[in-house]
């Protein structure tokens, strides 16, 4: 089953990575981008069919791994 | 002083430290590999180094946080080990959770390579107790923005855990901070590298300062 976490930053955490692709975007033409925040998707294939354990096991990886708390949030989709 | 290296796949400083504190110490230090899960015997320090552990792959310092050595790293500290982390040491110990905040990208998006003048902000640990009032080391990092909430950042700041503040702020991070202790104030993580600027051929000694500092300091505890 795969499952698919969005790791995006907190929000009032400065984000220069994406401040930097909203100034790019704005040299390229594209006017009134009011805020750019860059985040990670992770994909995981795993092992089980059960969609809530699958839940329950990434909502694990990403505590543990896959996120870090102090800066980002996750959620957690069977896709 | 026995102190130990750990060396992570991609590790690239730990040489330099091997070379600072045997030169500090008189003794050549240990190497520990990260599938190690034990440390040495009667060790007085650990040093995590600085390079790119694991390629910076996920977020700086995640995965080597998670390697074997790293349980015997946070064991070693909680019973009141010294543990120095410098620049992606630094990162890899906020990740292990030695260490509050977190460190970003640099708010100028550059990696930036040069010699830092630093303010030492406590004399209140072995690491800095020897040390005047500046200190200049190399930085070189992509990211070294430390940030933290404002809950931890008063923390660090009433209980006297800032150890170095950047003079001219090269990377965004809130209060200047360059370097923090933790409660016990026996671990210490720092973006500069002292090891860096270890000899007059490197272009300066305030690093050789540092690790004497801190074995005459150890001495006289």
């Amino acid at each position: 089953m795969k499952v698919r976490v969005d790791i995006t930053l907190k929000p009032g955490v400065l984000d220069p990575q994406g401040e930097a692709v909203r100034h790019a975007l704005g040299a390229l033409g594209f006017d009134g981008v009011q805020g750019v925040r860059q985040g990670k998707v992770i994909e995981l294939d795993l092992a089980t069919e059960d969609a809530d354990l699958a839940k329950t096991q990434a909502a694990q990886m990403a505590e543990k791994l896959l996120s870090n708390q102090v800066i980002e949030n996750f959620t957690v989709t069977v896709i | 002083m026995k102190a130990a290296v750990i060396t992570f796949p991609g590790s690239n400083c730990d040489r330099d430290m091997h070379v600072a504190l045997e030169r500090a110490t008189g003794q050549a230090p240990l190497g520990v590999w990260h599938k190690d899960t034990t440390l040495p015997d009667g060790l007085d320090l650990v040093v995590v180094p600085g390079g790119f552990s694991f390629g910076d792959y996920l977020r700086c310092g995640a995965i080597a946080a998670r390697a074997p050595v790293m349980n015997a790293v946070v064991d070693f500290a909680l019973r009141g080990g010294l543990v120095l982390g410098v620049c992606n040491g630094f990162q890899i110990l906020i990740e292990a959770g030695l260490l509050p905040g977190a460190l970003m990208r640099n708010s100028g998006l550059k990696y930036i390579c040069k010699p830092q003048a630093l303010r030492v902000a406590t004399h209140d640990s072995a690491f800095t107790a020897a040390l005047g009032e500046t200190a200049t080391y190399t930085i070189a990092h992509h990211d070294g923005n430390f940030i933290a909430d404002a809950q931890t950042l008063d923390r660090l700041t009433g209980e006297d855990r800032v150890a170095f503040t950047y003079e001219g702020n090269p990377n965004g991070s809130l209060n200047d901070i360059a370097g923090i202790l933790s409660e016990n104030r026996r671990v210490l993580g720092m973006m500069p590298h002292p090891e860096r600027l270890n000899d007059p051929a490197l272009g300066g000694t305030d690093g050789a300062a540092f690790f004497a500092g801190l074995v005459s300091s150890l001495e006289t505890a």
